[in-house]
Parts: structure tokens; C-alpha cells; sequence
């Protein structure tokens, strides 16, 4: 395929408000069960408001934003930093844009800057994705 | 105080199946519905040997140990204070429902910020086919305890 130019920008993906159901779904799904984002009570007891967002779902949208735009079979590297803690009912919007072509010297390899923000506009995550042009076999 | 003597200190290796159920599961609550993730008939006309695990679902089998969160007790990290700080995939092979990983986690370096009100511990793992040992993904984790107020 076309290696996509330095500047294009993937198809942001836009996400329902954040719900305690999905915190419990995330919290099965990936076997983290920190009672931090299911148990309010556990929450506050710690300081926190309430529950809030496993930074891991954050990135799982990053993934998504990013395996929707090219095959995951190009993916070559993910790498995220929380910034800021997510509570629920917060609207995120993840989105990326092509930063540099031949990364490390690597034909086809291409870096990918992301972002999740809120409505707001406060960042959540920030993070890259290395991408392997040719192998976009699925 | 988490020591630094801790740096470099590993745990039994374990291994884990990927399994089709918790792979929808996982699917589900990042809300992916692409069919490749969730229809395995799909997936194998798409070329894969089954349904295909999600970029970071390697976190899930990070959390497979059978010795659950021992691993944070172990170098002293109290859970709730604890975030996440950082966090990587360097992806070298695809993993699939029916896949068996061995699984290993090392202490890759401790060190504390702002006079010890901030400490870090990062994590190294490998995830590799267990049969064939051949490597699948590694991660590495960067997590901070906070001895300070919290947001």
C-alpha cells in the first residue's frame, strides 16, 4: 500500500460516555479487577471521587483507532502515557496523526502520534504506534 | 519505601490458553466489533487460525498469574495507591484464541521522584508461544505509587 503522508490524519474515533457497566465488562474482559475502577466505596476510600477509567481501556481505544485505520498485522509498536484519570459519563475521543516516515531507519515504517482527549479537550492518554507499511496483510 | 534491591528480581514463569470466550469478552467492553475479533469463522476466512487478540490484550494474560497480584505485595506496592503511569507493546507475532503463552515478568528498575512522594516501578514481561518459545509480544509497564494527596 501507499505509505500515508507525514501530516493525514486517522479517522478519529468518538466514544459513548464513559459507563460503570463498561468498567465492569473492562474488569472481566481483561481479569484486572483492581477495586479501584468497580467498588466506589473502595474508590473513595482511597481519595479518589469515585471509580474511574482502567488506563488499559484507554489504550484499548488507541488500539482500536489505530487497527481500524491499518490492519493489526502492521503494528509494530504501541506505547501510551496516562496523563489524566478518566470518571464516568466523560466523552473521549481518540485520534492520530502520521508524524515520521522510515522511523529507525526502517523502510515503510512509519510513527503514528495519538491522542485521548475528553469534551473538554483535557488529555487523557498520549501515545505513538509504529506502523509496518508492507506487511498490511490481515 | 520500595527497594531498589528488588531491580532485576523475577517470578516463576506460568502459562495460559487464550481463550475464545474471554477474547469476546475483551472484545465487548472495548466495544470492538470488527469480525475478525469476535466471528471465528470470519477470522478464518480473513486467514487467521482463529479470533484474533486485540492489540492490548496481552495486558489480560499479564493478569492470568495464578498468583494474581502478588507480584505488587512482593516489592511492597500498596494497590490503592497505586496508577499507571506508562505503558508499551512491542509486537513480533500475532496471538490467537487456542494459543498457549508462557508468560514471564521481571523488576526492570525503581526509583522515587520529589523526595520519595512519588515511586516507580517498572515491569518488564515476554509472552512467548510456549511450545515453540518463539516471542509474541513484549511489554513493559511503568507504575507509581503516590504518597500524596490524590486527585
Amino acid at each position: 500500500m501507499t505509505v500515508p503522508a507525514i501530516g493525514a490524519e486517522l479517522p478519529p474515533l468518538a466514544l459513548p460516555p464513559l459507563s460503570r457497566a463498561t468498567l465492569a465488562l473492562y474488569a472481566g474482559g481483561s481479569a484486572d479487577h483492581v477495586p479501584l475502577h468497580i467498588d466506589s466505596a473502595f474508590a473513595k476510600a482511597a481519595g479518589y471521587p469515585d471509580v474511574f477509567m482502567h488506563g488499559m481501556l484507554g489504550m484499548a481505544y488507541l488500539g482500536r483507532l489505530v487497527t481500524a485505520w491499518m490492519p493489526q498485522a502492521a503494528l509494530a509498536d504501541l506505547a501510551v502515557r496516562f496523563v489524566a484519570i478518566t470518571y464516568p459519563e466523560e466523552r473521549l475521543t481518540a485520534s492520530g496523526r502520521v508524524v515520521e516516515h522510515d522511523v529507525g531507519g526502517v523502510p515503510e515504517r512509519i510513527k503514528v502520534e495519538l491522542l485521548l482527549q475528553n469534551a473538554a479537550g483535557e488529555t487523557k492518554l498520549t501515545g505513538s504506534a509504529l506502523l509496518d507499511c508492507g506487511r498490511t496483510r490481515r | 519505601m520500595i527497594d531498589p534491591k528488588h531491580v532485576g528480581k523475577t517470578w516463576p514463569p506460568y502459562e495460559v490458553e487464550i481463550d475464545k470466550s474471554q477474547l469476546r469478552l475483551f472484545a465487548k467492553a472495548i466495544d470492538e466489533t470488527r469480525p475478525e475479533y469476535v466471528d471465528e469463522a470470519a477470522a478464518r476466512r480473513a486467514g487467521h487460525p482463529s479470533l484474533l487478540a486485540p492489540p492490548t490484550f496481552a495486558i489480560a494474560l499479564a493478569a492470568a498469574d495464578p498468583n494474581g497480584l502478588d507480584y505488587l505485595h512482593d516489592v511492597g506496592i500498596p494497590i490503592a495507591r497505586l496508577l499507571h503511569a506508562d505503558q508499551r507493546f512491542t509486537y513480533h507475532a500475532p496471538m490467537f484464541a487456542g494459543h498457549r503463552v508462557a508468560v514471564t515478568r521481571r523488576v526492570a528498575d525503581v526509583y522515587a521522584k520529589k523526595n520519595g512522594a512519588l515511586e516507580f516501578v517498572r515491569f518488564e514481561m515476554e509472552f512467548r508461544d510456549a511450545e515453540s518459545q518463539d516471542l509474541l509480544v513484549e511489554s513493559a509497564m511503568l507504575l507509581v505509587v503516590r504518597h500524596e494527596a490524590t486527585p
